[in-house]
Parts: C-alpha cells; sequence; structure tokens
C-alpha cells in the first residue's frame, strides 16, 4: 500500500488547492469509501454525508498531513470514524458473537457421517470439481465477477467489509485489523466466512448451468 | 486431517498463519485428495474473481458535490 514517493506531490498540489488532483482522488476513492461506509449506516444517503465530511476532513487537515500512513489508509480509517458515530447498528457484541459461531462454511451434508469408513470425508457425489478457466474478458470471466459481486452485497455487513477491504481493494490483514479495531483471529473468520459463500455461489452457478 | 476441517483452514493457510504442524497436516492431505485440492483451487479462483470486481460508477451530482466542497474550502 505504500505509494509515499507520488503521494507527496499529490499532496502537496492539494495544498495548493489543485482541484483537477482533488478530482482524480475522488473518482479514485470515493467508490470504495461508499461501499464499505454502507456497512456502518442504515442508508445510501447518510453514507454519501459520511464520505464527503470524510474529504472534507482531508481538506481541512491537508496543511498538517504528515503522510505517516498512506492517503488511502488515512481516508479508510477518517471515514470509518466519523461513519461510527452515526451509526445505529448495536455493534458492541459483535466479537463475541463472531467468537461464539462454530458452524462450518460447507454443507456438512457433503462430507461421509460418524461410522463410515473416510469420516469427515467428501463423499463421492459431493467432492468439488475445479472451476473452469475465467480467462480476463471473457464471457464465464464477466459471469462469475456479477455472481460474486451480488453474493457479496448479500453477506452479513462486517463479512463484506471485510471481503471488501482485503479482497476488493487490497489492503492487508493488519491494516484491515487497524482500521476496523478487531482481532486478527476474528478478521480471519469473518474473511473466510465471506470468502466461502461466495465460493458457493460460484459452485452453484456452475452446477446450473 | 479430515476434508471438513481442512475446508475451514484454508484462508489461514492462504495468509501463511497456520503452525508448521498444521501446514504440514494440510499439505500432505492435499497430496491425496483431489476433492481437497479442487476446493482450494476454487477459493483461490473466488478470491481472485471478487478482485476484479469493480467499483460502481459515482454518481456525477454527488460527485459535484464533493468538488464544490474543495472549492469553497480553499
Amino acid at each position: 500500500m505504500a505509494e509515499t514517493a507520488d503521494e507527496t506531490a499529490l499532496i502537496t498540489a492539494l495544498r495548493e488547492g489543485d482541484d483537477v488532483v482533488f478530482a482524480r482522488l475522488v473518482d479514485e476513492h470515493t467508490p470504495s469509501l461508499l461501499r464499505v461506509a454502507r456497512g456502518y449506516v442504515s442508508s445510501r444517503e447518510i453514507a454519501e454525508e459520511v464520505v464527503q465530511e470524510t474529504w472534507i476532513a482531508l481538506v481541512k487537515g491537508i496543511a498538517k498531513f504528515e503522510g505517516r500512513s498512506s492517503l488511502r489508509t488515512w481516508l479508510f480509517t477518517v471515514m470509518i470514524n466519523i461513519a461510527k458515530t452515526r451509526g445505529i447498528r448495536e455493534r458492541r457484541d459483535a466479537d463475541a458473537a463472531i467468537a461464539a459461531y462454530t458452524g462450518g462454511t460447507v454443507d456438512p451434508a457433503r462430507f461421509r457421517e460418524a461410522g463410515d469408513q473416510w469420516p469427515g470425508h467428501w463423499k463421492d457425489s459431493e467432492a468439488p470439481s475445479a472451476f473452469p478457466d475465467t480467462p480476463e474478458g471473457s464471457v464465464l470471466g464477466a459471469e462469475f465477477i456479477a455472481i460474486a459481486r451480488a453474493e457479496l452485497d448479500k453477506l452479513p455487513e462486517r463479512q463484506r467489509v471485510v471481503v471488501t477491504l482485503r479482497d476488493m481493494l487490497g489492503f492487508d490483514s493488519g491494516e484491515v485489523c487497524a482500521l476496523l479495531d478487531i482481532s486478527v483471529a476474528n478478521q480471519r473468520v469473518l474473511l473466510h466466512r465471506g470468502r466461502a459463500a461466495v465460493r458457493q455461489a460460484l459452485e452453484d452457478y456452475l452446477a446450473d448451468a | 486431517m479430515d476434508c471438513n476441517e481442512l475446508v475451514e483452514l484454508v484462508t489461514a493457510y492462504l495468509d501463511g498463519s497456520l503452525d508448521l504442524d498444521t501446514r504440514a497436516r494440510f499439505d500432505m492431505h492435499l497430496l491425496k485428495c483431489d476433492g481437497c485440492e479442487n476446493y482450494l483451487d476454487q477459493f483461490r479462483s473466488t478470491i481472485r474473481t471478487i478482485g476484479n470486481i469493480s467499483d460502481d460508477e459515482l454518481d456525477p451530482v454527488y460527485r459535484n458535490r464533493l468538488l464544490d466542497a474543495f472549492r469553497n474550502w480553499r
């Protein structure tokens, strides 16, 4: 995520009031800021307000911006802090809820039962098959992306936020834990469940095709 | 390690956060289990696909609101 060399020039330009640079940053980061903000607040309108406040905070603070974190990490950190103050959802017990959940991410009916010669192994009819290749630009590739996007939107919000930050936006595990103030273990559980749900949706799609 | 245990460890495996003993059992299981090897490949393909999701287009009215806010501040 380190783009500091580039960013020094961007930040200098922002301090000088360069609105072309500002517009470029808005285009680059606003859609993903909105996507993540939606995990905290009850409506798209409130998410838009939160993201707008984030950009204003950047403009107001740019003179003092020290570049200790990347601009993107700074934007997400500030946005999430603002979003939390506007959030109406009860989140206090969230970590406990993650820890308490022990269900598997794959339908248990796909595995052999106790008493079988190979308990816990795939039933012959249920073993996963390889996904076909989905080269970029292929029809199936585009369909896969559409299925994954729809499934991502359906995930419970914390899973959706973690999967979005890690796999869609490329934040690393440490950054996501810091941004969301969750433990490494819980981050991994949320990420794994979210990915597993998307994988299942893709597998179902291929089975129906 | 059984298949139903392996499927819950895939993210930890890909993150490199399994202890070495568990990682070795994971790798040994993959060698003899096509189903789990396919599962791991499906998982990688899933992650790649999510990485290829592009963001929504920005609503132009909202975009202008943000740009105006900048002009008014400087």
